[in-house]
């Protein structure tokens, strides 16, 4: 508990708890027609005492967007952060616990979808499984596996090969009981700083899923909806894309602290 | 006699005086060494002898001031050398530029590690080259006939192939020679060597510490000698710094230091090292020697088999062979085997301790690894307590492995960092059922006892224990779920030598008291002399000599076997045995095509229970 209270930790630990008190909270107490109310005298507007925040191309209020959107993005991007790491996870660690043969066979599986474009993989999902919430969820988590499966891999690889694997195996320990006693805690390190790198970037994807009609659907907001729509006016009005953009910068920032802190505290070795 | 004032005297190349070098941590100040004072003379060794952990190896690199790429902090004293104007400099506060031209000139650096002291995309030839045209401004011509010098100097076979070649297609021996005629390349004045043998086997190590005397003599260049072994220290030294926790506790001639050691730390490290050749004329392993506050009773050893009334056979390996694919090709077929182990057989009884020497890739390992399945033999048969584990089905195996336990070279990696260790005792009790959830608690904290561990220890986690501590740890895991045999692989080979002699001690105990057989797998002759019953003599994956440890260290027959005994360095400055052997044979490959059928191993009985392997 002592590490949450480094300046670090600290950080990490308000920007993660501000975001998802904003996810959580902003549709109960902020009216929907808030974020759609437009104000044409105000179109791309710089920050104001009206609109704090300033406001964007149909003279909609940035702050109620990048507030009512929080919630969009970050469940979208949660769950299919979430959905890459069951898919990716025992990929991973099955071929790199058991090589050979199933190795050979998952990871030219693996390969094959990493030869695709992340944005382009997730769009032909969205696009055979038609735009909703879950399906972008889906897309972007099907999307994600293979890079973690990868990276869980070559962890598990390098883990099982410890004479500690050894050890549990002579000691009479079956393969479920090495693979969640002794090589899973010690691969969960890269893992978390992976899984809260590749948040950000399901933020992003989410956005791109959107801009092609194929993710979040307008009148809601999100954040990378937020974030395509400004790039028409990045010269004249440059807060439009500053507002959602430094969303996901705060987001993603907090997370990493967080999540280096999750690993610590985790790791015996650092207490 | 005529001194002059200030500095050195004349003939003294270095002098350090008072040195504290700090590290900086998260934790706070650390000191690595504070009030470090010694000199080194021009052609004189100086041997700075301490346990890992007492600052030898930070006194070292502060001399070459490579100590600050590590984050250590000079933070007190004088380091002065004489440089070959006559003139004296502080090293510890010369300016790093002018430091940069010293290294590597006025002072070579020997590494311990062969394998990574080298860079492996560059060609022997560039590497010897680069700071002959740096400090020396050669031209690639000269620097090159340099460079074939230096190797002919260092004695490595067919210099001018080796130019052209790679690192990794040199052999461990021949890499460190490499690196010596790196450090050699600029004529130092000085030449630290650290741990320069420590990564290599015994016969290697002979030849190196010869070269590394001969080039002393021959440039009359003075040498400091960091080691953490009694034994070459003998072979080496003519003084000697012992250190421990950062400080020098004793210094002196080698002679006095061995002969006549004053501080009880130098006396206990001269004690807990196992000397070649001291166990002649008995039968029974004995305990090692350490200076415990408390006397404890010595473990009475079962003398070996030849002895007793009717030994009973605990472990039959017949005809063992393991070989591991060589695979190639875009397709990653299999082009050629490693015969690992070839045609192995010996027998261990119960309560007694084999072991098996050899040197670093003789199949040793393999074979104890084979005889757990762990790894998979090709052929051969292991028969323990009358069960063919060979032919065990995966699930009766794993209630074998009860029966035969393992403890691992490494007590850093064998234990799981994340789990606490009352876990990680219990594991065995638990997989393979022997203990209810409530008896696991106190099971667990008498084995704790056993090995001699507080039981506050049994929640804790391995990175808050000591090596030897650790592998206090991990014997408690294996004699946990009460087994016949335990192999033990290089299991003291990782600790300081005053723990490895108490951890040895504490497996003779365990032996005596429960009845144990030991398979002992170890390149340390010294050590496998002291605990054996039965010897086996491991050498490209063959045992080429086997039979009781008396008559296998008394009467060698195997040259081998021989030439292994006459390679170990002896803790005796008064027998000093080391001389270059120019005859660097290459060692045979164990590496042979698919389908070679290899012939099989035969021996001769020399006298009872001694085999000898028949030579072609």
């Amino acid at each position: 508990m002592k590490r949450f209270l480094n300046p670090k930790g600290a950080i990490g630990f308000a920007l993660v708890a501000l975001m998802f008190a904003t996810a959580i909270l902003a549709p109960l107490l902020i009216p929907a027609e808030w974020a759609t109310r437009m104000d044409i005298r105000a179109r791309l507007s710089g920050p104001s005492a009206h609109h704090w925040l300033g406001a964007d191309q149909l003279g909609r209020d940035l702050l109620y967007r990048v507030m009512l959107g929080a919630q969009t993005s970050l469940k979208i991007a949660g769950a299919a952060v979430l959905l890459s790491v069951l898919l990716g996870l025992p990929l991973g660690v099955i071929s790199g616990f058991y090589r050979g043969r199933v190795d050979n066979v998952l990871m030219r599986l693996v390969d094959t979808l990493l030869s695709f474009p992340v944005l382009l993989l997730a769009l032909t999902i969205s696009a055979m499984l038609g735009p909703s919430l879950p399906n972008t969820i889906i897309a972007i988590g099907v999307a994600f596996a293979p890079f973690l499966a990868r990276i869980v891999r070559g962890e598990a690889l390098r883990v099982t090969q410890m004479p500690y694997v050894e050890a549990a195996r002579s000691a009479g320990a079956n393969d479920w009981r090495l693979i969640v006693r002794h090589v899973l805690p010690n691969i969960m390190p890269p893992i978390i700083v992976q899984a809260t790198i590749s948040l950000a970037f399901a933020i992003l994807a989410e956005a791109g899923l959107s801009f092609l009609g194929l993710g979040t659907q307008p009148p809601d907001s999100s954040w990378g909806l937020m974030i395509q729509a400004s790039r028409d006016y990045l010269d004249v009005a440059p807060w439009t894309a500053l507002v959602p953009g430094g969303a996901v910068a705060l987001t993603v920032l907090g997370l990493n602290m967080f999540g280096d802190i999750l690993r610590d505290v985790f790791d015996p070795r650092s207490n | 006699m005529l001194r002059t004032e200030s500095g050195p005297s004349p003939e003294t190349l270095v002098s350090v005086e008072n040195l504290r070098v700090e590290f900086d941590t998260d934790g706070g100040t650390v000191v690595g060494v504070d009030g470090v004072s010694f000199s080194i003379k021009q052609g004189e060794t100086v041997c700075v002898v301490g346990e890992s952990g007492s600052g030898k190896s930070v006194t070292s690199l502060s001399v070459m001031r490579l100590v600050e790429f590590g984050g250590g902090r000079i933070v007190d004293g004088r380091m002065k050398l004489a440089r070959p104007g006559g003139e004296a400099l502080d090293l510890a506060h010369a300016d790093p530029e002018l430091m940069r031209s010293i290294r590597g000139v006025e002072m070579g650096m020997i590494f311990q590690e062969p394998m990574t002291a080298l860079n492996p995309v560059f060609t022997i030839e560039r590497q010897l080259t680069d700071g002959l045209r740096v400090h020396k401004g050669l031209r690639q011509r000269e620097a090159r006939a340099r460079a074939l010098a230096l190797l002919k100097s260092v004695r490595i076979p067919e210099p001018e192939r080796r130019l052209a070649q790679y690192p990794h297609e040199l052999s461990g021996g021949m890499r460190q020679r490499i690196v010596i005629a790196m450090a050699m390349a600029c004529e130092p004045r000085l030449l630290i060597a650290d741990e320069p043998t420590t990564a290599l086997d015994v016969t290697i190590q002979a030849e190196i510490l010869a070269l590394i005397d001969r080039l002393k003599r021959e440039n009359r260049m003075a040498v400091l000698f960091i080691t953490h072994d009694m034994a070459v220290v003998a072979q080496m030294a003519d003084r000697v710094v012992v250190m421990y926790r950062g400080k020098i506790v004793e210094e002196g001639p080698v002679a006095q230091i061995f002969e006549n050691p004053r501080h009880d730390y130098t006396k206990m490290l001269l004690a807990a090292v196992p000397k070649l050749g001291e166990m002649r004329g008995t039968s029974a392993p004995e305990p090692m020697r350490t200076l415990d506050a408390k006397p404890r009773p010595s473990p009475s050893m079962a003398p070996a088999a030849s002895m007793s009334a009717k030994p009973e056979v605990l472990l039959d390996v017949k005809n063992l062979t393991t070989r591991f694919p060589v695979k190639g090709g875009v397709l990653r077929r299999t082009v050629a085997n490693v015969h690992a182990v070839e045609d192995v057989s010996f027998s261990i009884n119960v309560g007694e301790t084999l072991s098996l020497v050899g040197e670093s890739g003789c199949g040793k390992s393999t074979c104890g690894r084979s005889i757990l399945r762990l790894v998979e033999p090709q052929d051969g048969e292991v028969w323990l307590n009358g069960w063919e584990v060979r032919k065990l089905a995966p699930l009766e195996l794993r209630r074998a492995r009860r029966e035969m336990q393992m403890i691992f070279q490494d007590p850093f990696a064998s234990l799981n960092p994340y789990r606490r260790l009352r876990d990680q005792v219990a594991e065995p009790l638990v997989n393979f059922g022997l203990a209810s959830r409530s008896e696991i608690e106190d099971r667990v904290a008498q084995l704790f006892d056993r090995v001699e561990l507080p039981r506050s220890f049994l929640r804790r986690y391995p990175h808050e224990l000591s090596g030897g501590q650790r592998q206090r740890v991990a014997i408690a895991r294996a004699i946990a779920p009460n087994p016949k045999l335990v192999v033990a692989d290089e299991a003291v080979s990782a600790l300081d030598v005053s723990v490895q002699a108490q951890v040895l001690n504490l497996l003779m105990e365990l032996q005596a008291d429960l009845g144990l057989s030991f398979l002992f797998i170890s390149h340390d002759m010294a050590v496998v002399e002291r605990i054996s019953h039965q010897v086996g003599v491991m050498y490209l994956g063959r045992i080429v000599e086997l039979g009781p440890r008396s008559a296998v260290f008394e009467d060698p027959r195997h040259p081998y076997t021989k030439s292994l005994m006459a390679a170990v360095p002896i803790a005796d400055p008064r027998h000093r045995r080391i001389h270059e052997n120019a005859s660097t044979k290459p060692l045979s490959s164990p590496i042979f095509p698919i389908g070679r059928q290899a012939e099989r191993s035969t021996y001769d009985e020399v006298t009872p229970g001694h085999f000898v392997l028949r030579r072609n």
